[in-house]
């Protein structure tokens, strides 16, 4: 099964409200960014890029940035997720590095298709950041525009939005979400061990009852 | 700890089980403790627990611990008239412990109707219902020893649907997550009977095993505190402590072998390196799960028995059921934080057996509250549709949203479909050069309108709760499965099924068939503790034809 038909496959089911144990068994293998990126982004100091040339790291940086963005709270920039990913692909999701060599020029051409002048993504303001972005998001409203097909674009898009995502929710000890930072953005507790009461329903639980009466009744 | 025996492949054992999961598991703890020398081969590595991480992306994209779509693919079709198409169809385990080492462990028994339901219910069309050989009755007693032995937490007598016991649970119930109480408490409104999760996951420690530490990953993943009552934490541990049983992890059985007079010699199988060896065993138990075990059957066809072994009845590999379900998701107003504990800790049974005059279609089912997603998963599948899939709102979405956020899951029948199978793909072969599985499937469309009837009371549920928001869609049809049932089924008739009440196959004296695939019906759900009953019994079975001197030449 190729990696595209296996990422719609998963798309589609993640949301017809199937559980998550067959969302989870369609994970696509291009999520698989990284396992080992963890010395990466936890090193004071950057490492060198396996993969990416200094140039392109930050152009999928700066992308990256604007599908987790930085706002009150810290995004996929500060999560180290570029680092996640290039780790990923100079590893175990190499599969996944023509996606990139391909997708990542032809995102950058329509960047001055759309804004003569401006030559790079990470030259562009945010709000045009999120117009190029969107000229290959299919779920997007439909382009004010035509443009070119720029297929391996879309593809790369799609890629790159799963890489982030799970660069950014990964647990802190795989490679990827700096500092458990993607966690508290979601509310998720960095601790191994929980004890109840988990959550706001369950504390003031006074214990099951049975439900006599109406079991008598029927 | 006694050393585990190292057999000989010329060692002509007393059994070889072909895989280590809920089923063969089971049968070695008992037919070593039983005093026979046992060789359990199974395909994928034996991992425990200092292996076993929250990785998502070695056990939910690399597939760790299962089935692994590179090297063993499989095709799809809905119908035999069509070709089938490379498509991943099936997830299983892949490990020592099988599927039960990342199962969410959902644990009730199944209820006396199952066993029952063609004679109570009669024909249906389209349909190959039929009653089970054995009742609720003769199972009982093995649904206590597995609660028993492999320790499985619940109250007693807490469904006023749940069929007779003759003794309460070894341990009480796990805490309530939010999810439950949000969900018990709308049930109630409702009239329905929610009640404590039977689950197999320890709510009291045992010894060299930990109570559940509410770590948040069951489902997918294997329990690093040995909590979760895996075939691996439990009987196979017990079969090691005999000295009388190997397991042989590594070793992919590819072909059973026959002799001149019709009775199995052992098994062949590929080792790591992919060197081929042939346990020589008086008997074969085959617990592959509900597709490696009718494939292996069909793998091993010969001039006596060209259409596969024990397949004289052309069952093989048919009637296969997958459970029909779904979930219906909700947003509540305050944290849940369902991410912390196990999946499951509410159900309810009040829909067990519906009245198909009254419905209009032949099913039954039942709902759990759960959270089951990861950090990951959620991100993918969690927000309502239309949630913006990047940027300022989506991450928004996910901050509210992940705490907030419960699933009702609705679980259901299947019925028995002839031509829902899995067979041999005539093209596609995987790593090792075989022929690839191939599902063919289509639901029947009863259990469609069972699921959406389902949906319709996870929503009523979710409204009484008080529910922010919730959503859901229509059932769709299965092109893939993780319940793996029905594919050789147990009856007495050899025309009708492919093994007999003692889990004997039919047509070979010395052939045993017991996992998933021996399910007549597909309950409601949740499979994993019949499978576990079923393995008990069939020890005891074939423990008594072996004393007899009924398995020798």
């Amino acid at each position: 099964m190729n990696e595209s038909v296996s990422r719609r496959h998963f798309l589609s089911r993640g949301i017809s409200g199937l559980s998550a144990v067959w969302v989870s068994a369609h994970l696509p293998a291009l999520v698989a960014a990284a396992g080992h990126a963890r010395r990466a982004a936890n090193a004071a100091i950057p490492p060198k890029f396996e993969f990416f040339t200094a140039e392109q790291a930050v152009e999928i940086d700066a992308i990256t940035a604007r599908i987790i963005p930085t706002d009150e709270t810290p995004g996929a920039h500060e999560a180290g997720v570029v680092y996640f990913i290039d780790r990923g692909l100079a590893t175990f999701s190499a599969d996944d590095q023509k996606t990139y060599r391909e997708g990542l020029p032809e995102l950058q051409a329509r960047v001055s298709e759309l804004f003569p002048g401006v030559v790079k993504f990470s030259a562009a303001t945010a709000e045009q950041q999120d117009e190029i972005l969107h000229s290959f998001d299919t779920n997007a409203p439909s382009g004010r525009r035509s443009f070119r097909a720029r297929p391996a674009a879309q593809d790369f898009f799609e890629t790159l939005r799963g890489h982030t995502i799970a660069g950014f929710l990964i647990d802190p000890d795989f490679g990827g979400n700096h500092d458990g930072v993607g966690w508290k953005v979601i509310g998720r507790e960095r601790e191994h061990m929980f004890q109840p009461p988990f959550g706001f329903y369950d504390k003031d639980y006074p214990g099951w009852q049975p439900a006599v009466k109406e079991a008598e009744k029927k | 700890m006694v050393d585990q025996p190292k057999y000989k492949t010329s060692d002509e054992v007393d059994f070889v089980i072909i895989g280590s999961g809920a089923a063969g598991g089971i049968l070695a703890k008992e037919l070593s403790t039983n005093g026979f020398r046992v060789v359990v081969l199974e395909q994928g590595p034996y991992l425990t627990e200092a292996d076993f991480t929250h990785n998502e992306i070695e056990i939910l994209a690399q597939d760790k611990l299962t089935n692994h779509p590179k090297l063993q693919p499989n095709t799809f079709r809905k119908t035999p008239d069509e070709k089938a198409k490379p498509q991943r169809a099936l997830v299983y385990g892949r490990c020592v412990g099988g599927t039960s080492v990342h199962f969410t462990a959902n644990f009730w028994r199944f209820h006396e109707i199952d066993f029952i339901e063609r004679s109570k219910v009669g024909p249906i069309a389209g349909a190959g219902l039929a009653d089970w050989p054995i009742t609720y009755a003769d199972l009982e007693p093995y649904y206590t020893k597995v609660e028993w032995e492999i320790g499985v937490s619940g109250l007693a007598d807490s469904s006023p649907f749940d069929p007779p016991r003759s003794k309460p649970y070894p341990m009480p119930p796990l805490p309530v997550k939010s999810c439950g109480v949000v969900f018990e408490r709308a049930a109630k409104k409702l009239g329905w009977h929610a009640f404590p999760a039977p689950m197999a996951i320890l709510s009291e420690a045992r010894p060299g095993r930990s109570a559940c530490i509410n770590c948040g990953y069951c489902l997918g993943f294997g329990c690093e505190v040995g909590a979760k009552s895996s075939s691996l934490a439990t009987a196979i541990r017990m079969a090691e402590k005999t000295g009388r049983c190997e397991i042989r992890p590594n070793s992919y059985v590819h072909r059973i072998e026959i002799d001149a007079n019709g009775r199995a010699t052992g098994a062949t199988y590929f080792d790591e390196k992919r060197n081929t060896h042939l346990q020589k065993a008086k008997a074969v138990v085959v617990c592959a799960n509900g597709a490696e075990t009718p494939r292996l059957l069909l793998l091993s066809a010969n001039k006596q028995f060209p259409n596969g072994l024990a397949n004289s009845s052309g069952l093989v590999g048919k009637y296969l059921m997958f459970n029909s379900g779904g979930t219906v998701n909700a947003l509540y107003e305050h944290p849940l934080n369902d991410y912390k504990g196990f999946c499951v800790s509410r159900v309810l049974h009040d829909f067990y057996e519906l009245d198909a005059q009254k419905v209009g279609f032949y099913g039954g089912g039942g709902l759990d509250a759960r959270f089951d997603f990861t950090p990951i998963t959620f991100a993918f599948g969690g927000n309502a549709p239309g949630t913006p899939r990047w940027g300022k709102d989506f991450k928004a979405a996910l901050s509210h949203n992940f705490g907030r956020t419960m699933e009702i899951f609705c679980h259901g029948t299947s019925l028995p479909v002839e031509n829902n199978s899995f067979s041999l793909d005539p093209e596609l072969k995987d790593a090792w050069g075989l022929p690839a599985l191939r599902l063919t499937y289509k639901d029947h469309p009863d259990d469609l309108k069972l699921t959406n009837w389902l949906f319709e009371r996870a929503h009523e549920l979710h409204d009484a709760a008080g529910a922010q928001k919730k959503w859901g869609f229509p059932a769709q049809e299965a092109q893939f499965g993780v319940h793996l049932l029905g594919t050789c089924r147990l009856g007495n008739d050899p025309k009708t099924s492919v093994i007999n009440p003692d889990h004997r196959t039919h047509d070979i004296k010395n052939l045993f068939i017991c996992d998933g695939s021996s399910l007549v019906t597909s309950g409601r759900g949740q499979p994993t503790m019949t499978i576990m009953a079923l393995a008990f019994r069939a020890a005891d079975r074939i423990t008594a034809l072996a004393k007899r001197g009924e398995l020798g030449a």
